[in-house]
């Protein structure tokens, strides 16, 4: 096992690897969000209090823990990367980030159209859950640009770092927000005690979506993962044996 | 099949879309990512070689 980790963080290994997987994660994810879209579109029963709007919780949901996901991956990965200065984590901090902004950019957005209908208002400044969320979207934004504004990668690696490490701290913020503060956002729907508040037939396609998502999200990172790592290793010998090749 | 979605067609049908839309944009900048890269590199190996 650990001889099975070692060598994944070696990055010509890593890059080898990620190439393989990658249909590995995208065709079955790509498969459960058509399943899921189809289900929760037309299957899933009308919700007696939103009608027909409560549907948008089947990309809504998953974006928003991705949005979350894509931040943890980033953080962890970025304080491996600090503490054991493995190159590789660096390289998935950094290819997390772009992803975890578009999802949570969807996030944002999917529950602002959901909020007008439901809420009467496009956005709530005053709502925590709303607000923490777009604080998160400004810390992707700020890592990016950090890494952005350093030439050197190895000092944008330290510096972003330290900046996903401390940001880290808004996830559960997120999470329980609509716990710890009053909020016009729903609480838990599915994390709660007594299991998911929800009809089967509205439950599955939403887990279908989420683990499609995340599949696919899996499949996404792994893309740009390998092409940080080319970057990253641009000046090294298996870097030019495989360009010579042809390989990609 | 209730495309309208009970009045609320606009919202969701926008939801869903605007879901695609960014899903395919993340799977385009990956790969126009690795392709710069990839070529980049392919440049400089080829000024090397013609500079040797």
């Amino acid at each position: 096992m650990w001889k099975f980790i070692h060598q994944l963080a070696s990055p010509p290994h890593f890059y080898r690897i990620a190439q393989i997987l990658i249909p590995w994660l995208a065709v079955p994810g790509l498969l459960l969000i058509g399943y899921g879209t189809y289900a929760g579109l037309f299957l899933a029963p009308m919700d007696y209090q939103q009608g027909d709007a409560f549907r948008i919780i089947y990309v809504h949901v998953p974006s928003a823990y991705l949005s979350m996901l894509a931040y943890m991956t980033m953080a962890v990965s970025a304080g491996i990367g600090l503490i054991w200065r493995i190159k590789l984590s660096h390289a998935v901090a950094a290819a997390a980030a772009p992803l975890g902004a578009w999802f949570t950019f969807l996030a944002l957005a999917t529950g602002s159209i959901w909020g007008k209908p439901m809420w009467g208002t496009w956005w709530e400044w005053g709502d925590p859950r709303l607000t923490s969320e777009l604080i998160m979207l400004f810390l992707y934004f700020g890592y990016m640009a950090l890494r952005g504004a350093i030439d050197d990668t190895s000092k944008a690696d330290r510096a972003s770092a330290v900046l996903a490490l401390v940001g880290a701290v808004n996830v559960p913020i997120i999470h329980f927000s609509v716990e710890w503060w009053s909020s016009l956002h729903q609480g838990p729907t599915l994390i709660k005690e007594g299991g998911p508040a929800m009809d089967p037939g509205m439950l599955y396609p939403l887990l279908a979506m989420i683990l499609g998502f995340t599949l696919v999200f899996g499949a996404l990172l792994l893309r740009r993962v390998r092409a940080e790592v080319l970057f990253r290793e641009r000046r090294t010998r298996w870097v030019k044996d495989l360009v010579l090749s042809g390989g990609n | 099949m209730d495309l309208s979605m009970g009045g609320y067609g606009a919202y969701v049908w926008t939801c869903f879309i605007l879901a695609g839309v960014v899903l395919v944009v993340c799977e385009w900048r990956a790969r126009l990512r690795h392709r710069r890269v990839y070529r980049d590199i392919e440049v400089r190996i080829k000024a090397l070689g013609d500079s040797q």
